[in-house]
């Protein structure tokens, strides 16, 4: 047993651990923020000058000038690539929200409608589940005609289920939770109920899933960019640099790959921390250890 | 006069019957107590009985009409465990005021101190919770309650404390009384009249 | 075999955003119980029964912090010794099924419990603890959703007994369940005690607790107010040393079926003295002062100023 001393004052405010869990997940957080923000905002300040082609300049290692080495044109790698990833950020902001409320309603109308609806919903969930998520993705993507909206219908079509499958679960058990059907008992409304006792126990719900999408919808695009049926390469997305640097890798040119590899990994991992972190916080179990 | 008559229930169709005819009438300012071994439906009589379950076969009338559909149910069933009863994001004040707002008096009575009312319902001990429920299930509109194993939780000391203040406004405000429980002492300190659910 | 002497438990829980309050749901706890007893553990829900479980087990949240000593067979336990006996030489028989592993098949799981305890063959044991509990062969096949409430029972009592643990920890082991199988629960915690072992009942149900125990342990607010044999509880309440155990005696239906007024204070404002003053009809200015020390009175435990010794 460790031994602590114990003063005997009631409802005092004591600073235990400094580094205890919710001062590492609201670090955590923060991080994840100033990350995904530095990114963004050095796209912005670095502009777009650095993309021109200066042959005197070409396949350069990284050095102060070039931090990620220049390619076979003589364009600056780190440009590229965080002007790529600001492309992938808003491609997979608009298919991660797209496939979360696309998620959120077919969950709802799974748990609310039930009877033919949810066996028929919960059916396609398998099915979607059950399906390999890259077949689909090239697919739907291929249906689409590729391009910017071929990305984003595919990664909104086939990141749903998870979210769909969570709300469902989530509402079918609330239903018939003690409090709620007690609700209904005092007299309120299935409106009231749905308003007061069901939103805010999903909203955190769906912003986690939303949060936690995005990683998905970003290394998707990315990698049916980089297969050739994703945004054009006259876009300097992610997957356009990735796919065009795989040919000079065996030239020695490591870094056309490697840094923007790298990058596109922060960013995913950052975005991972962030939902994983929010999760825990607003999970009642987790929230106070 | 609450009266269930011929109430038969199962949960799955072509599942085992939970109950079957079963017949029973509380009349007001009467305490009936029910005692069964676990597994012979009490629970679920408790919950036709208040309206949280339609029977599948019979009826349950009040005063010679059915249950309201909506609106304040007349009926109100208190729950063994209040923790489930009890939005646990909703502060301990929310909870309480979800249905009216209770007089002084009644928190007074039932030992709910002022404190308590701004803590969230994890902060607080199932005895404690169990107050709220008894205080929200007295509402002005309630003519019956039904207890499931109301106090079977909690310390001695606390169910005596509750059972007063409940059978307190049962005599003064002519309530009718349910009290599904396991112990035979506690129902013949409260009931008039015992009954008990036949083996299916 | 387990002395437990001036426990208490301190939890950092948050407020709004980082700031933390500290809550002490257990503050002095004493307790002992020996080979071959059987200590009744009573008390309100938020007296800290279910805690000391967790506090001698070694299992509470990383967000609570423990002072004074818990001693098991003459040696202090340390976390990495609470660990090393967790299972083997001190067990626990949990509230529900819900302890159990949900996908694992009942016989698997009594067979790892006998493992972890150093059975030289799970299997025999396992055969040998669902005979003696009465459960079929064929049962070890179930799951624990399959189980019926008197099985569930007979299942986890069979996990803390199938190995040699001295010392068993039964938590709330008849939660809300019919008479017949409470009488049998209690009878198996009863036998364990007359094998040689100690087991320590934690209950909020006076009478049950009565029926099975040696002496009773009288929790109130985190605190041991008295420790009694059960002879004591008898009559009028008038051969107990505690007002607040007289109370709870006397609040039993087939007693006065009376409650004392009030309520147990919440364990982040604490009173500055005894913790029972603020309902205690016996009260004082001195009582208010300090927090009185547990002391012998005839033959049992008392934290008490006013009672004669």
């Amino acid at each position: 047993m460790a031994s602590v001393s114990l003063k005997r004052a009631p409802k005092r405010v004591v600073t235990f651990d400094v580094f205890n869990r919710r001062v590492r997940t609201l670090g955590m957080i923060a991080f994840s923020v100033a990350v995904l923000a530095v990114m963004m905002l050095l796209a912005q300040v670095l502009g777009v000058d650095g993309l021109q082609t200066r042959l005197d300049v070409r396949n350069q290692p990284p050095s102060w000038a070039n931090p990620f080495g220049t390619d076979w044109l003589g364009r600056d790698m780190f440009t590229r690539t965080l002007q790529g990833l600001t492309i992938s950020l808003r491609v997979g902001l608009i298919a991660s929200a797209l496939s979360a409320v696309l998620g959120l309603l077919v969950g709802l109308a799974a748990a609310t409608l039930g009877g033919w609806v949810d066996a028929a919903i919960t059916w396609l969930i398998d099915l979607f589940m059950s399906l390999p998520h890259m077949v689909a993705l090239i697919l739907i993507a291929f249906v689409f005609g590729g391009g910017v909206n071929g990305v984003i219908a595919s990664v909104a079509l086939t990141h749903w289920t998870g979210l769909a499958r969570v709300i469902r679960a989530e509402v079918l058990q609330l239903k018939t939770a003690d409090y709620v059907q007690l609700s209904a008992r005092f007299g309120h409304s299935k409106m009231w109920i749905a308003r007061h006792h069901l939103l805010p126990h999903l909203f955190p719900q769906f912003v986690v899933g939303l949060l936690l999408l995005f990683p998905h919808a970003i290394l998707h695009e990315a990698g049916i960019t980089f297969i050739g049926i994703g945004l054009s390469p006259h876009q300097p997305a992610v997957g356009v640099i990735l796919s065009e640097s795989m040919r000079h890798l065996s030239t020695g040119y490591w870094w056309l790959a490697v840094l923007p590899g790298l990058a596109l990994l922060v960013m995913v991992k950052s975005f991972d921390a962030l939902g994983e972190n929010l999760r825990a916080l607003l999970d009642p179990r987790t929230a106070q250890e | 006069m609450l009266k269930a008559e011929q109430i038969s229930f199962r949960y799955t169709h072509n599942g085992p019957w939970i109950l079957r005819d079963v017949s029973l009438a509380i009349e007001a300012g009467e305490v009936v107590g029910l005692s069964a071994p676990s597994g012979r439906g009490k629970t679920t009589l408790g919950k036709i009985l208040a309206g949280y379950l339609p029977p599948l076969t019979g009826r349950v009338s009040l005063n010679g009409a059915p249950l309201p559909k909506s609106g304040y149910c007349p009926v109100q069933l208190i729950f063994q465990h209040p923790e489930l009863a009890i939005n646990p994001r909703w502060r301990m004040k929310r909870v309480l005021e979800e249905a009216f707002v209770p007089s002084a008096e009644l928190l007074r009575d039932l030992g709910i101190e002022a404190g308590w009312l701004n803590r969230w319902p994890h902060e607080l001990s199932g005895g404690e919770l169990q107050r709220f429920a008894v205080a929200r299930a007295l509402g002005p509109a309630t003519r019956y309650v039904i207890a499931d194993e109301m106090t079977t939780m909690l310390d001695a000391n606390t169910q005596a404390h509750i059972w007063q203040v409940v059978l307190d406004h049962v005599r003064r405000r002519k309530l009718g009384l349910l009290v599904v429980s396991h112990d035979a002492a506690l129902l013949g300190r409260l009931c008039t009249q015992i009954i008990s659910l036949p083996h299916l | 075999m387990l002395s437990v002497r001036n426990l208490s438990i301190t939890f950092a829980m948050y407020e709004a955003g980082l700031r933390r309050r500290a809550i002490t749901p257990i503050a002095g706890l004493d307790l002992d119980v020996r080979a071959g007893e059987l200590l009744g553990v009573i008390g309100a829900s938020g007296s800290g029964k279910s805690l000391l479980a967790h506090a001698v087990l070694g299992i509470l949240p990383s967000n609570a912090s423990a002072a004074g000593q818990i001693w098991f067979k003459g040696e202090l336990l340390t976390p990495a010794r609470q660990e090393a006996l967790r299972g083997k030489e001190i067990a626990l028989i949990p509230q529900s099924v819900g302890f159990l592993d949900p996908l694992m098949r009942v016989g698997r799981q009594v067979r790892r419990a006998a493992q972890l305890s150093g059975a030289s063959s799970p299997v025999e044991a396992q055969r040998r603890i669902f005979e003696r509990y009465g459960l079929r062969p064929q049962d070890a096949r179930l799951y624990p959703f399959q189980l019926s409430g008197g099985m569930a029972r007979r299942v986890l009592v069979s996990t803390a007994a199938v190995g040699q643990a001295s010392l068993i920890i039964a938590d709330e082991p008849t939660p809300g369940l019919h008479p017949e199988v409470v009488a049998e629960t209690l009878r198996h915690m009863r036998e364990l005690a007359d094998e040689g072992r100690a087991v320590l009942l934690i209950t909020h149900d006076v009478g049950a607790a009565l029926t099975v125990a040696d002496r009773i342990a009288v929790f109130y607010a985190g605190t041991t107010v008295e420790v009694a044999p059960v002879a004591d509880f008898q009559g009028d309440g008038a051969a107990l040393r505690h007002p607040y155990t007289r109370a709870l005696w006397r609040a039993l239906p087939q007693n006065e079926f009376i409650s004392l007024p009030g309520a147990q204070p919440t364990p982040d404002d604490l009173p500055a003295g005894c913790l029972f003053a603020p309902r205690c009809p016996l009260a004082t200015a001195e009582c208010r002062a300090a927090r009185p020390e547990l002391r012998p009175v005839r033959g049992g435990w008392a934290r008490c100023i006013h009672v004669e010794s």
